[in-house]
């Protein structure tokens, strides 16, 4: 029982690195003030774009790089359409994620079916071995630990240093932050592009290191997931990780459940990770204070320096 | 094999012979419509094979098209009408859920000859064809059994349709015969191509004792996982040994290029006829892939048992045969019909600790 | 220099304009990426493009796929215009046609002429139910409508795979998903003999029109257009902002509905496992490039529409992948996006001592 419980644990925190990735980078672009809803997109380009960098040069590391940087460079597209050309956010985020899909698809077209030798989990000498704990804590692969050390060090700038504390003040009052003299606008480009580029390798993780593939639409929702996950941290990093193995862990559940023979048909145990979503937002968004508290006040309002 | 290479041979020959006889200006033209792109190493690529070995064989005569990422529903009526509509004379359809557009198309082209996959309605100018994929599959059962340590194996299912079910009990009885003991843990995916989940299905299977993995989806996800932590699973459609070198053992392989080949040559010399065709190892229809990464005694039982059900010396589903509530459903000694037992297969055999949907 | 200036009231002239230099600017982009792919543009563009138009069974297509489209799409700009994001039509499609077509799955042998009206009625209900969820979570709990809807677009999925694969499966089916086939008083009639156009494709016609008027002329039109664009405003006026919120979302669920009980009850005949390709989510873009407006979204719908069509016609004839079509309406919608632009502010010249020129 133990070994199964272990084992699940290793899973549920592999299905979970994509989304710690894309909701971190999510947190970042949303405490500046900017809602960005096409992370699918992003995460999709990021997958299509390291892969094929990782099956041109054979070296993941690149394929990661990759994808990271094209998930950079169509949040800068989103960016620019928002920020500089003041269009509606919400519109763009969509525009993008459709966008993404259909660019992903078709650079995709040329590598169904292909396969890259994936990143593998590293074995640490001495303390990987210890009984439980080793597996526990030192057996995942890298980008899982990446993952999670890119949330903390999000939380740390966010939290204790100058340029977070600036950024967070663009979130919760653009206008006073651009009275005292602060650069609204790019402080904003940045937190999106650093949101594309979480998006991104998020997005590279799903085809390098959880399966050496590629397929159209790989991310089936997880983008849409991270957002929601946003929400249920209550812009807080902390959360972001509980959040996010929650909700990898409920998939790898019910396929735990239907391996286990526990007789639940197959299609609503499959349901379960979206309703779960849905009755998590409701608890969360039900403490209206609690999240005017940490939501940032300027949320989906385009800034204007003039106005 | 030798089937397969009389079969190609008389297909060539029967070209050749048209070729020195009456030939008409125009190639014929032959349209596919494909669910999903030939790149997947999988379904669709196997029926892709089957495309260019008519290439191969017949390119002086005919010219083939594809579609692919066609949707079943109301997309496909078109995509299958606009290749009627464009001169192709003979359509494959190869998914299931074509059948009712098939057929819609197939009355306003009555001089346009249909091949319909894994259906089952026919008309004049539409014929169906599937392949005996449980054959392999009790092979495969089989090797399982020797080879597992634990007694579980990992399945990893797409949609509960008879060939799916069929394919799941062919393999517990392979594995029964082996070892009476052997268990079968299912998860069903409901997708037919989806790697991550493939991979979180697998990774599942083994983390609850499964430590063999066969998948009847398409992708190389399931294998590679397998792959990855060293446990032995089988290949889907196509071989897929270059994706995981030391641990695939063996792979049902797709084979509709002989039977391409056949149709088409039956439009070019005027001799189709509608029917149903459900082939299998005999004739070739069904392959194994090389046996692998297992002891040679165990390869020379499944090459004896792929040898025995080819020559049809052996069924796969010869009773006594009981159902999950204990019921004796094929009596000792006999074979279960095609139909309708076989065809319309909704029952798990005993021994399976799943449940299927009403 | 130039400086962006707000305009007062949205410029008419550039709400008309922006979708066509969004479609030029693609039709551009896009003779650029068939040169990249090695294809020649100009006889690939008029594949995608033109070629649709120019046969009676391509037009009659392009309305078969418009239909859903556009009755989609005019539901979503309602209440895009109230600022409410239903981005889970797909969903309220499906529940829609769910709903629907239970009254031929399980009266499958009634001739009654009632049969086609009532099922038309329960599909808008099925949606309006499906949408209703995202509405009260909205106004009771202030849970992001975006999400929920997206999140339940995933669950009727599954339902709808579980009911053809189980309950509602066909007992002659040998075993495979699907309902029976719709008895004939449950299909909706062919138009034109030989052609795949049906009394569904007049509804959709006649929809945009009705909606039209509806938000031309009628109080509740006059609401929402107030509602969209000063909403402290609208406030003030004695809008209810709750109200809004469950018009806009009960609209988009009844319209998306109609489209999914409607093309259940057409052209697939029958419930299988999957019954759309997407019209939910490109039903979004088809509003945005009709500027929300109902005679807008009827044109865009057949814009989209032909690309479509001239999508799987590339296929055929120039081995085009079936990819550029989605990215096609990608890029469309970027373009359209940063036009948008110019509909609400204008760019005006300064001097260098910053006075106007």
């Amino acid at each position: 029982m133990t070994e199964l419980i272990i084992a699940s644990i290793m899973t549920m925190m592999t299905a979970a690195t994509p989304l710690v990735f894309a909701a971190t980078g999510e947190l970042v672009c949303e405490k500046s003030g900017v809602l960005n809803l096409g992370v699918e997109g992003m995460m999709l380009i990021g997958a299509v774009f390291g892969f094929a960098a990782t099956a041109i040069t054979g070296n993941a590391v690149l394929g990661l790089a990759a994808g990271g940087a094209c998930g950079l460079a169509a949040a800068l597209i989103f960016a620019v359409l928002t920020l500089t050309l003041l269009s509606n956010q919400v519109a763009t985020g969509l525009a993008l994620t459709i966008f993404g899909t259909g660019l992903s698809a078709l650079v995709g077209l040329d590598y169904v079916g292909d396969t890259i030798d994936q990143i593998r989990r590293v074995h640490i000498p001495v303390l990987g071995d210890l009984p439980v704990v080793g597996r526990l804590l030192f057996g995942h692969d890298p980008l899982v630990y990446l993952g999670i050390a890119m949330l903390a060090l999000t939380g740390w700038f966010l939290a204790r240093t100058r340029w977070g504390m600036i950024l967070r003040a663009v979130g919760d009052s653009d206008i006073s932050a651009h009275a005292i003299g602060y650069p609204v606008i790019a402080i904003r480009y940045g937190a999106v592009a650093f949101g594309g580029a979480m998006a991104g390798l998020g997005g590279a993780y799903l085809s390098l290191v959880y399966t050496p593939l590629w397929a159209e639409n790989m991310t089936a929702g997880r983008g849409w997931i991270a957002l929601a996950l946003v929400v249920f941290a209550n812009w807080r990093p902390g959360r972001v990780l509980l959040g996010a193995v929650l909700f990898g862990g409920i998939t790898i559940l019910q396929l735990n459940a239907q391996a286990a023979g526990l007789g639940i048909p197959a299609a609503f145990m499959s349901m379960l990770p979206y309703i779960a979503t849905i009755v998590v937002l409701v608890f969360i968004s039900r403490d209206a204070i609690r999240i005017r508290l940490n939501a940032p006040a300027c949320l989906g309002r385009p800034f204007r320096a003039d106005r | 094999m030798r089937k397969t290479i009389r079969l190609a041979a008389l297909a060539l020959a029967s070209a050749m012979t048209l070729a020195a006889g009456t030939v008409s200006a125009d190639k014929l033209k032959v349209g596919f419509i494909y669910i999903g792109p030939p790149g997947d190493h999988g379904w669709t690529y196997a029926h892709d094979q089957g495309r260019l070995m008519i290439d191969n064989m017949l390119g002086d005569h005919v010219e083939t098209t594809f579609v692919e990422g066609v949707p079943e529903g109301p997309d496909a009526e078109r995509a299958i009408a606009k290749l009627a509509e464009t001169g192709h004379k003979l359509i494959f359809t190869t998914s299931f859920g074509y059948m009712e557009p098939t057929l819609k198309v197939a009355k306003r082209f009555p001089d346009v000859k249909f091949e319909h996959a894994t259906g089952y309605k026919q008309a004049d100018n539409v014929a169906t064809y599937s392949a005996r994929f449980y054959e392999g599959r009790y092979v495969q059962g089989q090797i399982a059994a020797k080879i597992s340590k634990s007694g579980i194996i990992g399945y990893i299912a797409s949609f509960p349709i008879p060939e799916v079910v069929r394919g799941i009990n062919a393999f517990m009885l392979g594995a029964q015969s082996i070892n009476p003991d052997m268990k079968v843990k299912v998860v069903w995916v409901y997708t037919w191509f989806d790697p991550p989940k493939e991979a979180d299905a697998a990774k599942v299977l083994m983390d609850q004792g499964a430590d063999i993995i066969t998948q009847h989806t398409d992708s190389t996800a399931a294998l590679q996982a397998a792959a990855e932590r060293g446990i032995y699973a089988f290949g889907q459609a196509s071989d897929m040994i270059q994706f995981a070198q030391d641990t695939q053992l063996t792979a049902i392989l797709d084979n509709w290029g002989p039977y391409y080949v056949k149709r088409t040559v039956d439009v070019l010399m005027g001799a189709w006829s509608s029917g149903d065709t459900w082939h299998g190892m005999g004739p070739g229809m069904v392959g194994m892939a090389p046996y692998t990464n297992m002891p040679s005694d165990i390869a020379m039982m499944a090459r004896a048992t792929a040898e025995s059900i080819r020559t049809g010396a052996f069924h796969p589903f010869t009773g006594p045969i009981y159902n999950q509530a204990g019921e004796l459903v094929v009596k000792a000694g006999e074979v279960a019909a095609d139909f309708p037992m076989l065809a319309t297969m909704n029952f798990y055999v005993q021994g399976v600790d799943d449940k299927l949907p009403e | 220099m130039l400086r962006l200036e707000a305009r007062a009231t949205q410029s008419a002239a550039a709400a008309w304009l922006s979708p066509l230099f969004a479609i030029t600017l693609t039709i551009l982009t896009g003779a650029i990426i068939f040169v990249l792919m090695g294809k020649a543009p100009g006889p690939a563009l008029y594949i995608y493009f033109i070629e649709p138009l120019t046969s009676g069974s391509g037009l009659s297509e392009v309305a078969v796929k418009a239909g859903p489209l556009v009755l989609i799409g005019v539901g979503l700009s309602l209440g895009f215009r109230a600022g409410v994001w239903n981005i889970g039509a797909e969903g309220q499609y499906i529940a829609g046609a769910l709903l629907g077509s239970a009254l031929p799955v399980y009266f499958y042998q009634s001739t009654s002429p009632l049969l086609l009206p009532a099922m038309l009625i329960l599909g808008m209900l099925g949606g309006m139910a499906w949408a209703s969820v995202p509405a009260l979570l909205k106004t009771r709990f202030n849970v992001n409508e975006i999400l929920v809807s997206l999140m339940l677009v995933y669950v009727a999925e599954l339902l709808l795979v579980h009911l053809v694969q189980g309950p509602w499966r066909n007992p002659q089916g040998w075993g495979f998903p699907g309902t029976r086939l719709f008895p004939d008083a449950a299909l909706l009639p062919v138009l034109v003999r030989g052609q795949r156009v049906h009394l569904g494709t007049l509804i959709a016609l006649l929809v945009p029109l009705l909606a039209w008027f509806v938000l031309a002329r009628s109080r509740f039109g006059f609401r929402i257009r107030v509602f969209g664009s000063a909403p402290a405003a609208a406030c003030h006026a004695g809008i209810r902002p709750t109200r809004m919120v469950w018009s806009a979302l009960l609209i988009g669920g009844a319209l998306a509905g109609l489209a999914g009980v409607i093309e259940a009850a057409s052209t697939i005949g029958q419930l299988m496992p999957k019954i759309s390709p997407g019209y939910g989510f490109t039903a979004i873009i088809v509003a945005f490039l009709g500027r929300l407006h109902p005679l807008g979204v009827l044109l865009a719908g057949i814009a989209i529409a032909v690309t479509y069509i001239g999508g799987e016609g590339a296929q055929i004839s120039a081995g085009l992948p079936k990819a550029v079509t989605g990215l096609f309406q990608g890029i469309i919608l970027f373009y359209l996006l940063a036009f948008d632009l110019l509909t609400r502010y204008r760019l005006v010249v300064i001097g260098r001592q910053g006075s106007r020129a």
